[in-house]
């Protein structure tokens, strides 16, 4: 039994492991990898693809999924375009809401009317690029030079270190805080776990779910904000395939894709290997940067593969 | 004022195809353990669903307290002071025992964190004033049935209730735990809580409850208090028939020294379960395993089934050494098994009950790829008539079923394979007794065409009624067989206590 015990909690070793043997590989072959300069750059590239995926590890740990974020990115970086020369409070709370009250729409469609997430979230998807590229003409909006502070957001540094980064580290310790510590983060672990159960035992199941669909929302239009400032740009293109790269660090952090196993942690790392493997390659040189792909889908690969594997040890263990 | 807590009148509820409670009345005093009785599907975890917000019902009253109510969800039920164990455990698997305990009502400090070390020790607590010392950080689905049914019960009873429902809590508990349970009950009794207590062992019923309500194809049939009423009584009741036709004995001695062995297992060892176990079983031989729960009957099965390794010892199979790694040799040889665990490794919920039979046994009704839906629906048809399983027809999804139906489907799969040898692990575990005496008939006919057959089962007075022979693990030991005159449960017992009494002269050493 203490064995077992071990096992589980060896959830995000796996990820850890692999982080290491990627850090130490990149850090030997090549001399600028390791670099205060270089690792800050390497935090704030994942930044805002890692805030996304905190939300997307809400998802996945209910067992479900949000194909809309790179979309619902794209719709609130360009809300917040808008209002970028206006003013900042606005630029900053009105995306983060028009993200949560996306993805609580997106909570509501699958917890009241039972519509599988792949498609709720897929219907966003389509719907909120959609009303991206109508809003924006096609073309991006930029944000005045005047809004000093606003770029700050997605340019400024507090020291060393980058403020997407810095907001990153917030966003992911306070995640981590609420699935760990509180009532609401058990009931997530526990509706991944089995719904069913849940249900029985008193846990309003339809008011979580919207509630996990909500933060993922929400944390799309907080990096929508960061993106937009980021680039001096809403763009209506912006966020494409984010997805794709969400479920991807989540998973290779060690999120089962079926539910109520993982955590915050692990899709840190997961976000941390996949923006090593784009550093290592830009470094590299020569490599077409669609490798990056490659390396992904099959890290992805192995990932799943050792969920699965896992998985049954524990069962037949049992 | 009267002295009933709960009330309820003119309940019915229709599903498609069925009426499952039909004008139903069920009182339940103040401070009575009070039973709910009747075949496998005649509502009893219907009229508890209704009672407990799961299920709406299509038309009569609730009074809770002389206060009128109509639960629309657990909560609501909970508020109003009913605390409820579900007939399918409804726990979470990937959370701990003690979340499991306190989910949804953690301790919080003043940020809204939850208390670790309170919800830690106040588990660790409440479960071993049942007698149970278990590290509750590890989690549910890595403990076994027995515990998680009494996690069950300390969250019930963590809720304050004034009734407590309890539907089929014994089924997966051995003879001691179900002591330590009914200490529970007498104890919430004494305290003025009223407990509602679904089982299908009779023995229980008679033991520990005030008064019976018998439900019968969803109708109410008949009230009682426990002492005014007599076990035939009861029966006939619940099935509508005379009792005499299901009260069977102990089975006749058969000699089977002249036939051929159909298994020899030598020196099994596994781990810490299984320590150098010999059994053998004749064609058509009815073996029964007994044992207190951890006794290591079910890890002996799953090696016989190939789905665990043994680390020592060898099988043989009609004469020939075999070694079964996987549970596709064992099938191969003509072994199938029957699982305990129902819901994690028995139904496909979303697959129909002719499906869920004809599963093992595709290959039978297939020809050239192609499977024949009329063969496959003779197939089921003739099951749900022989083990009288309870279904609008063979196309309905499995998970509408009753919990003891669904136990009748199982078996019926294993039997459509018509194997050579077959592992029942706890067959008949909340099956009603008209059907348990069918599967009894079942059982034994199956070993007439010259199936072996492996038991396994908490009651003993199964074991003594349906075997030729019983073999007696203590603590992964074989103690002692029994077999013939001398198979009695007391001889089962004193053959437990006699392996217990060794085992401690042997630690004394
Ligand atoms: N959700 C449902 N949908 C359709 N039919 C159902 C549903 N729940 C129960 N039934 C049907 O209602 C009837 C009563 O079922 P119920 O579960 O109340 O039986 P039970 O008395 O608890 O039996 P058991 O002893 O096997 O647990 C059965 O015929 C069952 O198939
Ligand atoms: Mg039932």
């Amino acid at each position: 039994m203490k064995v077992l015990n071990r096992i589980n909690s060896m959830e995000d070793k796996g990820v850890i492991a692999a982080f290491l043997v990627l850090f130490i590989t990149a850090t030997v072959m090549f001399e600028p990898f390791f670099s205060l300069l270089n690792i800050m750059n390497i935090l704030r590239q994942v930044s805002m693809i890692g805030i996304v995926a905190i939300g997307m590890t809400f998802v996945i740990l209910i067992k479900g999924i949000d194909l809309s974020v790179g979309a619902l990115v794209a719709v609130s970086g360009v809300l917040s375009a808008y209002f970028a020369g206006r003013s900042m409070v606005l630029a900053i709370l009105l995306p983060l809401l028009l993200g949560a009250l996306l993805g609580a729409i997106n909570g509501i469609i699958i917890a009241r009317y039972r519509i599988v997430p792949f498609i709720a979230t897929f219907a966003m998807m389509i719907g909120a690029r959609g009303a991206s590229y109508i809003a924006t003409d096609t073309k991006s909006i930029a944000v005045p030079m005047t809004a000093k502070a606003y770029s700050k957001i997605g340019r400024g540094y507090a020291g060393l270190v980058p403020v997407p980064v810095i907001i990153f580290f917030l966003l992911l310790f306070i995640a981590y805080y609420i699935l760990k510590n509180t009532s609401f983060g058990r009931k997530v672990y526990a509706l991944g776990s089995n719904e069913e159960a849940s249900l029985m035992m008193g846990i309003k199941v339809n008011r979580v779910k919207i509630a996990v669909y909500s933060i993922s929302g929400l944390m799309c239009g907080a990096a929508g904000v960061i993106l937009t400032s980021r680039l001096g740009a809403g763009q209506p293109v912006a966020g494409m395939g984010w997805e794709i790269q969400a479920i991807a660090a989540t998973a290779i952090g060690g999120t089962l894709l079926s539910g109520g196993v993982g955590g915050v942690k692990g899709t840190f790392f997961g976000v941390l290997i996949l923006g090593m493997i784009t550093n290592m390659i830009n470094l590299q040189g020569s490599l077409n940067s669609w490798w990056q792909g490659i390396i992904t889908g099959v890290l992805l690969l192995i990932a799943i593969i050792v969920q699965a594997q896992e998985g049954r040890r524990i069962v037949s263990l049992s | 004022m009267s002295d009933f807590l709960l009330k309820m009148t003119g309940v019915s509820k229709e599903f498609p195809g069925v009426k499952a409670l039909n004008n139903v009345d069920f009182y339940i005093r103040k401070g009575e353990v009070h039973s709910l009785m009747g075949e496998n599907g005649a509502g009893k975890s219907t009229l508890i669903k209704i009672l407990t917000g799961i299920y709406t019902k299509d038309s009569g009253t609730i009074e809770l307290n002389g206060r009128q109510m109509s639960p629309q969800n657990v909560l609501e039920a909970q508020a109003a002071g009913i605390s409820t164990i579900f007939q399918e455990l409804n726990l979470i698997p990937d959370l701990s025992i003690a979340e499991n305990i306190f989910l949804g009502r953690e301790p919080k400090d003043r940020f809204g964190k939850i208390q670790w070390k309170k919800i830690y020790v106040k588990s660790t607590e409440a479960l071993k004033d049942l007698g149970i010392n278990i590290d509750v950080q590890l989690k549910l689905k890595d403990i076994g049935a027995a515990i998680q049914q009494m996690v069950a019960l300390v969250r019930a009873l963590d809720i304050n209730a004034n009734l407590v429902v309890m539907d089929e809590p014994t089924s997966s508990l051995d003879d001691n735990e179900v002591k330590v349970l009914f200490k529970v009950i007498r104890n919430l009794k004494e305290r003025g809580v009223s407990v509602l207590f679904i089982s299908h062992r009779l023995s229980e019923i008679f033991e520990i409850c005030d008064r019976v309500t018998i439900l019968r194809d969803g109708k109410l049939v008949g009230e009682s208090l426990i002492r005014d009423i007599s076990h035939g009584e009861l029966i006939s009741k619940m099935i509508g028939k005379d009792s005499e036709s299901i009260v069977s004995n102990k089975k006749k001695a058969i000699d089977f020294s002249t036939k051929e062995t159909y298994l020899t297992a030598n020196g099994i060892s596994s781990g810490i379960m299984l320590k150098g176990i010999d059994l053998s079983i004749r064609k058509g031989e009815i073996v029964g395993l007994a044992g207190l729960l951890g006794s290591g009957r079910t890890e002996l099965a799953r090696v016989l089934f190939g789905d665990d390794q043994a680390a020592n010892g060898k099988i043989e199979i009609n004469g020939k050494k075999v070694s079964l790694k996987h549970p596709a040799d064992a099938i191969i040889n003509g072994v199938a098994f029957c699982s305990e665990e129902r819901k994690a490794e028995g139904i496909i919920p979303n697959m129909s009950v002719a499906d869920n039979i004809t599963l093992a046994s595709f290959s039978d009704i297939t020809r050239f790829g192609f499977f024949s839906r009329k063969k496959q629906l003779q197939i089921t048809n003739k099951y749900i008539k022989q083990l009288s399983i309870k279904t609008p027809g063979a196309n309905r999804e499995i998970k509408f079923l009753s919990g003891g139906n669904q136990q009748k489907v199982i078996l019926a799969r294993w039997l459509a394979l018509k194997p050579d040898f077959i592992i029942l692990d706890e067959p008949t575990r909340g099956i009603d007794v008209g059907a348990k005496s069918e599967i009894d008939k079942l059982i034994q006919s199956m070993a007439n065409e010259g199936i072996s057959i492996l038991l396994i089962s908490s009651e003993m007075e199964e074991l003594v009624k349906r075997c030729d022979r019983v073999a007696v693990l203590y603590e992964g030991e074989k103690v002692g067989e029994l077999q013939g005159e001398e198979l009695s449960v007391d001889a089962i017992l004193h053959t437990i206590t006699a392996g217990h009494n060794r085992k401690l002269q042997g630690a004394n050493k």
